[in-house]
């Protein structure tokens, strides 16, 4: 056991945060920093820049375009990413779409979507929970019936996350109702966004934001060489990619960053012990994730599919996530609370600056860190069944 | 970086945990417990023989010259088979010899030890010093070529069964300077030492010490005169990051004994364990625990460390962790298993006894809170 980085990884480490501090351009790297939102035209921006450098999807296969990267690389690179306040790379395509297509995808599959995802021409969401199927996720309802070389869908995706920017969304959809098992007769569909009878509906969250979205499908017609896998097979495919999914869901570069970053707007804070050891706690908390983290990636290194261990790494990390955006509200104080200027109010008042103002929004929104991607009392589900036996 | 243990400290495990298996179980530890002196001569001999008490020394002393991360397998099983014996507080007054010893105090007292032949422990605490290593008021003054040592230490771990004690004692200043500390090195029966002996909750022996006039040599000095509080400091440290490890041991038998009940005992037909109420407080057990083997890994990887504030936050971030985790895996693996968890019969309620201690023992989550928000 070394907890220490060699020579080389400490030369990999220097090359990817001078590489980053040349490319990362300023006005994305403040809007990261300030809690601004980010377009799609920010998010893509970085993309490109990124699979240009070919350093987009580094755990595909080479041969697609990963970077061969050591574990301790990966995470070198997330973590010289995360303190460096990069955007992130939008996980739908990179991290989700594409290892099933990698693990279950035909080859035509994979040559026609694999380098448009790499390269950022698609803009990909997930179509996955719908109204009445949240935690319980194979109730979902939304139908597809083959028709010639076609399958009909109809129904309704909702938490559709940046489902207003989705050229293409994957969905799970219903394709033999009559299945004895609600898991048996669920397939997973690529669908382009553009074709007819489909309907993207805002849903606006308690920060005010527009994130999430609902998606109605009305007879959409998705040609059946969409299908990834066999039909009714669906359930294998989402499970396997609810490993990835929830593999980037620790956050632990970020959440250092962030730490970092309570620290500099504590202030005279920092000398009142009540305060300083929550943040202690945190800090303590997170050094031990980084660890447990590695630990965890170092067992994946054969290459075999993330399990229940990312469900520890994503209780315990949306939990540390939500303390840091609590005790950043707490260092501001009562300037917590102004959201917007109204009648005259501007930038730059006393009582108004944007980054304070973004805190308590940030807050809010973070709630959904232990919601989303499985809540945390499925993980605990998750780790009782398939770690502890129970 | 790598997580892993290497071949040789898995085979050391392994090793280890035969021989406990075999004469550790919790039956032998019973009878050893209920001995006159609360541990074992024969178990120290096969320590010795396993090269279990050498494994931190230099060859050159007859040790393996292990690192720490050597040390962290070592006190995980010790941790996990409960283990009484004087194994910590001897390593811990090694390593003073170790770091802080001339060539001839080296040579004189570690391949004894290594050889089972030299039991020590460090007397330091004082009545109302809590865990503040310069709160010293016990003095030592010149007399003759060598000193003469008075005061009073409590709750020395181990002290009753030490051949030889490191004392902290001071040579100048007032009861709180950080300079003016010396340390010593003094066997038990040398005249003047009186040692009045404690057994513990959880069944470990600790004992008050007190020096009236105890006269010692000039070797007796470890270190630099007046310089003693940087390598006690050190020192301690070290001993926090072991016990850490000897944590992380405890924790994972709660955790194994804790799902074995939640297994097998039935109520309302059914295991327990079916329960979705006690399923996620034991998904909780597991949490803490892999939270609790990783930061006492960086414990024993950065103890090491030559810059004395690296050492020092990652020493103190183990302990308010470890702290934290001793609690709450303890309290959680008594509550599940129920009222059986409350008996001395059941070895969960000597897990939860000794994982409190241990939470307290070098400095508690306070104590440590308070340290690393000094460093900044």
């Amino acid at each position: 056991m070394d907890l220490n980085y060699s020579a080389e990884e400490i030369a990999f480490r220097d090359e990817v945060r001078g590489w980053l501090r040349a490319n990362l351009p300023v006005e994305l790297r403040d809007k990261v920093l300030n809690y601004q939102e980010l377009t799609k035209d920010d998010l893509l921006r970085w993309h490109k820049i990124l699979a240009r450098k070919g350093w987009v999807a580094p755990f595909w296969p080479t041969e697609w375009g990963g970077t061969g990267w050591t574990v301790v690389q990966r995470y070198i690179f997330e973590e010289e990413c995360g303190a460096a306040g990069t955007p992130p790379i939008v996980a739908f395509g990179v991290r989700m779409c594409a290892p099933v297509l990698l693990r279950f995808g035909t080859e035509a599959q994979k040559k026609r979507f694999l380098p448009r995802i790499y390269n950022g021409e698609d803009f990909w969401v997930q179509g996955y929970s719908e109204p009445g199927s949240g935690s319980d996720l194979a109730s979902l309802k939304t139908r597809a019936v083959r028709d010639g070389d076609a399958y009909v869908v109809t129904g309704q995706k909702i938490w559709t996350t940046l489902g207003q920017y989705g050229d293409w969304i994957f969905c799970l959809v219903r394709t033999d109702p009559k299945a004895e098992k609600k898991q048996e007769g669920i397939s997973f569909l690529l669908v382009d966004m553009k074709t007819p009878g489909i309907t993207v509906r805002p849903i606006i969250l308690m920060d005010q934001g527009h994130e999430v979205n609902e998606v109605f499908f009305d007879e959409v017609r998705v040609p059946a060489e969409n299908l990834v896998h066999e039909e009714g097979r669906g359930w294998t495919v989402a499970k396997y990619l609810l490993g990835y999914e929830r593999m980037g869901t620790g956050n632990i570069a970020v959440s250092k960053r962030e730490l970092a970053r309570v620290k500099t707007m504590a202030g005279p804070l920092l000398d009142d012990p009540r305060f300083r050891d929550r943040l202690t706690r945190v800090e303590v908390e997170l050094m031990a994730l980084e660890i447990t983290n590695m630990r965890f990636l170092d067992q994946l290194r054969g290459g075999r599919a993330p399990g229940a261990e990312v469900s520890l790494l994503k209780i315990k990390g949306t939990e540390i996530q939500q303390t840091i955006t609590e005790l950043m509200v707490q260092t501001a104080g009562p300037f917590a609370q102004p959201f917007r200027p109204v009648n005259g109010g501007a930038e730059g008042d006393r009582g108004f600056d944007r980054l304070t103002a973004s805190l308590l929004p940030r807050y809010c929104n973070v709630r959904k860190a232990t919601i989303y991607a499985g809540s945390n009392e499925i993980q605990r589900n998750i780790i009782a069944k398939a770690t502890l036996g129970l | 970086m790598d997580f892993e243990y290497s071949d040789e400290q898995k085979l050391l495990s392994e090793t280890l945990r035969k021989f406990l298996n075999t004469g550790y179980g919790f039956d032998a530890r019973a009878k050893i417990i209920a001995g006159p002196s609360g541990s074992s001569e024969d178990v120290w001999a096969v320590l010795a023989e396993m090269g279990i008490l050498g494994v931190p020394f230099d060859a050159e002393h007859g040790g393996f010259g292990g690192t720490t991360v050597d040390m962290m397998v070592v006190m995980e099983a010790l941790g996990e088979f409960l283990v009484v014996e004087p194994y910590l507080a001897t390593i811990l007054g090694g390593r003073f010899v170790a770091r802080g010893g001339t060539r001839a105090q080296q040579a004189r007292l570690l391949p004894a030890l290594v050889q089972g032949k030299l039991k020590m422990a460090f007397a330091q605490t004082e009545r109302g010093a809590r865990y503040d290593l310069s709160r010293v008021a016990t003095r030592a003054a010149k007399a003759g070529d060598g000193w003469a040592l008075d005061g009073e230490k409590s709750v020395v771990l181990h002290g009753g069964a030490a051949d030889l004690l490191v004392v902290s004692a001071r040579t100048a200043g007032g009861e709180r300077d950080a300079g003016g500390l010396g340390l010593f090195l003094v066997e038990r029966r040398t005249p003047g030492v009186t040692v009045r002996e404690y057994r513990t909750l959880d069944n470990l022996r600790v004992a008050d010490v007190t020096l009236a006039g105890v006269r010692v040599g000039a070797d007796a000095l470890l270190g630099r005169e007046g310089q003693g509080l940087a390598l006690a400091e050190e020192v301690v440290d070290y001993a926090t990051a072991l016990l850490c490890a000897e944590a992380v041991g405890a924790i994972k038998y709660a955790h194994d004994a804790t799902l074995e009940y939640l297994k097998t005992r039935r109520q309302f037909g059914v295991p327990i364990g079916s329960f979705q109420a006690l399923q996620h407080r034991m998904v909780d057990i597991l949490i803490s625990y892999e939270q609790a083997r990783s930061i006492a890994c960086l414990a024993c990887v950065k103890v090491d460390s030559t810059d004395a504030d690296e050492r020092r936050r990652a020493v103190s971030a183990a302990k308010i962790k470890i702290a934290d985790a001793c609690r709450h895996v303890s309290q959680e693996a008594v509550q599940l298993h129920g009222g059986m968890g409350m008996t001395e019969e059941l070895k969960i309620s000597h897990t939860f006894r000794r994982l409190t201690s241990i939470a307290q023992a070098f400095g508690d989550a306070d104590h440590h809170l308070e340290r690393y928000a000094r460093l900044g």
